[in-house]
């Protein structure tokens, strides 16, 4: 009888938590994914996420900054120092001044900003049809449906159906809201070559590219579940200890 | 009326200050023998709950401005600043933005508690009226602190409600220049909500403060609703409701860890972490979750300022229900009809923040508006009448006697009695 006390209390406090979910709005039927990342003690699959890394970096860096990650953010999906400076030298960024007061640039470092590929915003519309390839740092949070919609907009290219008319430059996609989205079908079969041998179909591609996508949207996520296992274990000897000391407390009572 | 205070504690120092500065023995007074009535449950646990949320949401916050920017170019990144390049930034953040979550449970808790024991009613009128206070300002605290990460869901959800009050007659319109600052939200909004979301947690630590002067005067209410009779009837607030309490707090702290660590956006919206864009309205505007019946009843009135006026009256009525409820049994234990009724409006509510979270299309619309009825109803109708014809079941004489007899029965809330008791088995 004791415990049933406590559930009930544990229940009366969880329960409201839950109710929200309850009251989602009626989101898309977006086909799901197995992913690493997923569950309280996902991680992200080191490998996935470098191979994604690639995909961003010769495909998706063409239209999509990525302004809130350092170089030296990389660290988070292994790789290592001196890979880490290779891939930051590979751009040019500004230097500020030099001493003559002119204006100079520098090859990247690892502290430096991802290196977006368009000066401004209209800058990135005038050259995409004048739709605007939105910030990928925080992309994958911003999407109801998370990592499986982004995975479901990348492989849902088709052929409209008949009888819609597409707008000028737009794209048919199942899974775009509207379902017409100015952004071509930006992965194919073998759009990269991977080293690691890797065959490189496009659910792959879009595998590992959501991947890194999730890891840059939460890079916290491996050391926050951690850091919140050791949390729920310390809490639940915590409640365990205090109940007892309640009830020695009361054990002279009558109530 | 000066002179030294003739303190009692042994310990020299404490004795020293306790003698110019008797705040040692107020605490003794009103947090160790405090009398307290020996038969909560736990639903008596909330206040002190409510009161360490509160304490939570300062301290994240106070760190959490120390690395904010309040200016409509840079609020954005600067939060997102917080969650990556801050030390432990993303707890920092996680636990302020799923605290306040928590807050609302607690407190939404904690009123249904006072309403279903009827601890609303006299003495505790005043206590009552400053606790709706401190929703009130909890309310608008929460709503500013959702302003400020400036994403889309801040820019619009704060465009839509302070647009709300340009809806009142004459003054509306410069009531609304003087909350933007300007003519639409903008920078000087995003510096006034930052500065009053700073302010307003440290009014409500005064107003709860009140709140708990308050309670001290009246004593606390129990399960049964009945008055203190003999000492019989209490128990030192030390060392057993400290105890009690802290089983409740270690269990809230467990629901808040596993929120912040395993599902820290699972209450949030996804358009907040896009930046705020005054030239793009998000396909739906929604608010928080707490805010969602709320925002069922503003919806449910095809009327703007009758909307308005429903909306903020469903909490005014909530400072006259001591008055609204006529009958002078507390505890919905004895009240077999408005314990039904009781449960029937907490439905009402979920169904109100169901119909919140959807567009106001087809059968939500329906539904909005009969459960917006029947929330007034509930209270200015079938309170006052209920009162007049509902037949109570006879109370126990005093809150020693039904415990001596092992418990007595009835209610959905029997089962924790019962467990309570069955307690020293
Ligand atoms: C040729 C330029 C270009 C490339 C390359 C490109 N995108 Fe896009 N992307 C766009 C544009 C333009 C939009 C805006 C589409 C719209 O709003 O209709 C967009 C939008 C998106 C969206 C948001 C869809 C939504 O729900 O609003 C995602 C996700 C996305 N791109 C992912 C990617 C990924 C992943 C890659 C790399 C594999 C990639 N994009 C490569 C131009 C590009
Ligand atoms: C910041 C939010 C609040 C804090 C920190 C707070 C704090 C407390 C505390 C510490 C107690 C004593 C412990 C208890 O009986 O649970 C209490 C009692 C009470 N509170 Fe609150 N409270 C808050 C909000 C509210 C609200 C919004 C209401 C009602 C609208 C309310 C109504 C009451 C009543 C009626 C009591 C006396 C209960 C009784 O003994 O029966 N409180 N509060």
């Amino acid at each position: 009888m004791r415990p049933v006390a406590l559930a009930l209390f544990a229940g009366l406090l969880a329960g409201p938590a839950l109710v929200p979910a309850a009251f989602a709005q009626d989101a898309a039927d977006l086909p799901k994914q197995n992913w690493s990342f997923a569950g309280p003690f996902g991680t992200y699959d080191r490998a996935s996420a470098q191979r994604g890394f690639q995909v961003y970096k010769e495909v998706c860096s063409a239209c999509h900054s990525m302004k809130l990650v350092h170089y030296r953010d990389l660290s988070g999906i292994g790789f290592d120092a001196k890979q880490i400076a290779a891939i930051a030298a590979t751009v040019e960024v500004s230097g500020g001044v030099n001493d003559d007061g002119e204006p100079f640039n520098r090859p990247g470092l690892p502290s430096d900003m991802f290196k977006s590929p368009f000066a401004n915003d209209n800058a990135a519309r005038a050259a995409n049809n004048g739709a605007l390839p939105p910030d990928q740092s925080v992309l994958l949070n911003a999407r109801e449906g998370g990592a499986d919609y982004i995975y479901d907009l990348l492989t849902g290219y088709a052929d409209p159906p008949a009888g819609m008319t597409m707008g000028d430059g737009m794209n048919y996609n199942k899974y775009f809201p509207g379902h017409q989205i100015a952004m071509g079908q930006p992965l194919h079969d073998d759009q990269v070559v991977y080293s690691d041998g890797t065959k490189a179909t496009i659910e792959q591609e879009a595998r590992d590219v959501t991947t890194f996508l999730a890891f840059v949207a939460n890079p916290e996520m491996e050391e926050r579940k951690r850091l919140g296992a050791k949390a729920i274990i310390f809490l639940a000897l915590l409640t365990g200890v205090t109940y007892a000391v309640k009830r020695r407390v009361w054990a002279d009572v009558d109530h | 009326m000066a002179g030294l205070h003739n303190s009692e504690f042994s310990n020299p120092v404490i004795n020293w200050i306790d003698t110019r500065l008797p705040i040692f023995t107020m605490m003794q007074k009103e947090y160790g023998s405090f009398p307290t009535p020996k038969n909560f449950n736990y639903f008596w646990n909330f206040g002190a709950l409510a009161t360490v949320n509160l304490l939570l949401m300062i301290a994240t916050g106070v760190f959490l401005a120390m690395n904010y920017t309040p200016n409509t170019s840079m609020a954005f990144e600067s939060v997102q600043r917080i969650m990556r390049d801050v030390n432990y930034g993303w707890l920092l953040r996680y636990l302020h933005s799923n605290g306040a979550s928590m807050f609302f449970i607690v407190v939404y808790i904690h009123i249904f508690r006072g309403m279903y024991y009827g601890s609303y009613k006299k003495p505790r009128e005043l206590l009552w009226i400053l606790g709706v206070v401190i929703l009130l300002l909890m309310m608008a605290t929460a709503f500013m602190g959702y302003v400020l990460p400036w994403g889309q869901m801040s820019y619009w959800g704060a465009t839509v409600i302070t647009n709300l009050f340009s809806a009142i007659p004459l003054v509306g319109d410069s009531i609304v220049t003087l909350l933007w600052g300007g003519f639409s939200v903008d920078n000087p909004t995003l510096n006034r909500f930052f500065s009053l979301h700073y302010l307003m947690p440290f009014v409500l630590i005064a107003v709860v403060f009140l709140h708990v002067a308050a309670l001290h005067i009246t004593g606390s209410n129990n399960p049964l609703g009945i008055d203190v009779k003999t000492p019989q009837d209490t128990l030192p607030f030390h060392p057993y409701y400290t105890a009690k309490d802290s089983v409740g707090m270690c269990v809230w702290a467990m629901v808040l860890a596993a929120l912040v660590f395993f599902a820290p956006n699972f209450l949030g919206d996804p358009a907040n972490f896009i930046p705020a864009n005054p030239l793009q309205t998000p396909a739906e505007i929604v608010p928080e979750w707490y805010f969602l019946p709320f925002y069922a009843i503003l919806r449910s009135v095809p009327d703007k300022l009758g909307g308005v006026s429903m909306m903020f009256g469903s909490i005014i009525v909530l400072f006259i229900l001591p008055w609204l409820d006529t009958s002078p049994v507390r505890s919905a234990r004895f009240r077999p009809i408005y314990r039904v009724l009781m449960w029937v409006l907490v439905i009402d509510l979920l169904a109100l923040g169901a119909v919140g979270a959807h567009r106001p299309e087809g059968i939500w619309v329906v539904i909005g508006r009969a459960s917006t009825a029947w929330y007034f109803l509930h209270f200015l109708v079938l309170l006052p009448l209920l009162g007049k014809f509902e037949k109570t079941l006879p109370l126990p004489d005093s809150i020693s006697q039904p415990v001596l007899k092992g418990g007595i029965g009835g209610g959905p809330l029997a089962g924790a009695a019962a467990a309570q008791s069955m307690e020293k088995n």
